[in-house]
């Protein structure tokens, strides 16, 4: 691997992580990652050649249940949360011109 | 009668003999928060009007017959990326500032089923990402046994707060060893349950595969009785496992004659602080005192636990921590252009350094290009680490190590170099990654007085066996004696 972190991929993860870094900013965070992934390239060393890789530590089963409502209507309480709202909604910047 | 001596169970067992009330114990928590918290700061918010309320509620239903429970009547404090209905709960991120849940997590009902009264919500890295719990957006936590040094984390509020009497029991999350590390810094007792024993619903998630929600308290047997409240299948929660062995108490006898002890000799070598090996190395000897046996045996995917773990770590809190945008819940940016610009300056504002460290590795390990790479490598590394466990476990009961190399750090030291940060975490991640049970009981002090923890882990649903050894251990060391008692060091 020894990936080398440039500033196009870094670009690109600040789109990805929705994150708008200042240049100084994106500088520091490229170094910190650039370390972290020539850290981690010693899983390099292993031969993983043959193992399949595992997501879940106990068997994976779906949990189904009968799709009905349980909870009650609470959405005034959950909108009192929000930043802004308007007319019972989020409101959010104009998205469409 | 001094309240602070008492664990958690005793404290119920005299307020079942109408030897004190409720409201004794919470206003003697009370008052020692008021002596001490403005030098740890181990709670972001505390609420003595509800929790006296809630005190004379508790002692009414105690004797009425509603609450007969072990820990009836007992103050908890709660980490605060735990949800309660109708409280500010802000994962010490400025993001979630304003946040107040609309729901309680399924272990706050549990706790109120229990007669619990709860105390307030305790400090902890941002979004639980952090070893010192210098990372939270509203100030640091101290070490109640010496200011200058920081209680470890991600749970540092809660473990400072059960170490410094401003609480008989606390709930913790436990990621990679945030119940586990921050209990060895401020000598206390925390477990870290099997992946699926504690419900998650209303646990803000950090690393969902990971993440447990788990007791600490001041001995072992205040931890069981806790654990025994909050564990149990959950309906809500998808890896909620139905389990049916959850009677931990029962198995807390003396003996440890002929149990099978290994520890990892890898776990010894560089960088093990040599007072912190030391203690290490007298507790195998009382260990085996008691009639054990003990064990070393090699780890050889040890130098690989890291690097698996924050590769997975990073990249389920990249995409759990998508969902703060700024639209539904929280903080939102003054001044932005657009939706997506809207996003990105929340997002930016709201996260805290570590946070968006763990947020940008994350998103880069889960990329186009660099997922196979990196993402699936560490899941095949997992599934070696997990097969030398089950390997372990084939030989020994209960595996022992370290709970962090090292003693407390002080305070400004840590996040200078986020990497040797993370290194701390070698003896606690895999635990997480192989959905283990693991224990941490105070075993040893440093020269700067500073407490020492023994970490042991047992194989998935085997809790009994960390309870019986760490019961027995326990009572063969004696008191340990409490922080800022006569007096703390600043």
């Amino acid at each position: 691997m020894a990936k080398i972190i440039d500033d196009e991929t870094m670009e690109n993860v600040c789109i990805l992580a929705k994150l708008s870094l200042t240049e100084d900013e994106k500088e520091k965070a490229k170094e910190d990652m650039q370390k972290m992934l020539d850290y981690v390239d010693k899983l390099d060393e292993l031969d993983t050649s043959s193992v399949e890789p595992m997501s879940h530590i106990f068997e994976d089963e779906n949990v189904f249940r009968e799709d009905v409502v349980t909870n009650g209507d609470n959405h005034e309480a959950m909108l009192a949360n929000a930043p802004k709202q308007k007319e019972d909604q989020y409101q959010v910047p104009k998205t469409i011109g | 009668m001094d309240l602070g001596k008492l664990t958690a169970l005793q404290l119920a067992e005299k307020i079942k003999q109408h030897q004190i009330s409720v409201l004794d114990g919470v206003k003697y928590v009370f008052d020692q928060i008021e002596a001490k918290e403005d030098k740890v700061h181990a709670y972001l918010d505390t609420y003595k009007k509800e929790a006296y309320a809630r005190a004379k509620e508790v002692q009414k239903g105690i004797e009425d017959g509603t609450y007969t429970g072990p820990l009836a009547g007992v103050p908890i404090a709660i980490k605060d990326n735990i949800c309660i209905k109708g409280k500010t709960t802000t994962c010490a991120s400025k993001i979630l500032e304003n946040f107040v849940p609309q729901y309680n997590a399924e272990v706050i009902d549990r706790l109120e089923e229990a007669g619990l009264v709860i105390i307030g919500k305790t400090n902890m890295d941002e979004f639980a990402m952090g070893s010192t719990t210098e990372t939270s957006a509203y100030g640091v936590t101290r070490n109640p046994w010496d200011l200058e040094h920081v209680p470890g984390g991600s749970s540092g509020g809660s473990c400072a707060a059960v170490a410094a009497g401003e609480t008989y029991l606390a709930l913790g999350s436990d990621t990679g060893g945030s119940i586990r590390q921050p209990s060895s810094y401020c000598g206390v007792t925390g477990i870290k349950p099997t992946y699926g024993t504690v419900s998650r619903y209303g646990l803000v998630a950090y690393a969902s595969s990971l993440d447990q929600i788990g007791p600490v308290g001041k001995d072992v047997a205040d931890c069981a009785a806790l654990l025994e409240i909050i564990a149990g299948h959950d309906a809500k929660d998808s890896t909620s496992m139905k389990r049916e062995d959850l009677d931990f108490s029962s198995s807390m006898t003396d003996k440890i004659v002929g149990m099978k002890f290994g520890v990892p000799k890898e776990y010894l070598s560089e960088g093990l602080n040599p007072e912190v090996k030391e203690a290490f190395m007298n507790t195998l000897k009382s260990l085996t005192e008691m009639g054990a046996v003990v064990e070393f045996f090699s780890m050889k995917t040890t130098e690989y636990m890291i690097p698996a773990y924050y590769i997975i770590a990073s990249a389920e809190a990249s995409s759990n921590l998508e969902r703060f945008d700024g639209v539904k819940y929280g903080f939102r940016a003054k001044e932005y252009e657009g939706l997506h610009d809207m996003y990105k300056k929340t997002r930016t504002e709201g996260f805290g350094e570590e946070v968006k460290r763990r947020i940008m590795l994350g998103s880069f390990v889960l990329s186009s290009g660099y997922y196979d790479a990196y993402y699936l490598k560490a899941l095949r590394t997992k599934a070696l680490i997990k097969k030398e466990f089950d390997e372990a476990f084939s030989k020994y009961d209960v595996l022992l190590a370290p709970a962090s190399p090292f003693t407390a750090p002080k305070l400004g030291e840590s996040l200078k170099d986020p990497l040797a940060m993370y290194l701390g975490d070698i003896y606690t991640v895999a635990v997480n990654l192989c959905g283990l049970p693991g224990i941490t009981v105070p075993c040893g002090k440093d020269a700067a007085g500073l407490p020492i923890g023994i970490q042991m882990i047992g194989d998935c649903f085997k809790e009994n066996n960390l309870f019986r050894a760490a019961h027995a251990y326990e009572k063969k060391r004696g008191d340990f004696g409490t922080a800022m008692e006569g007096g703390e060091k600043a």
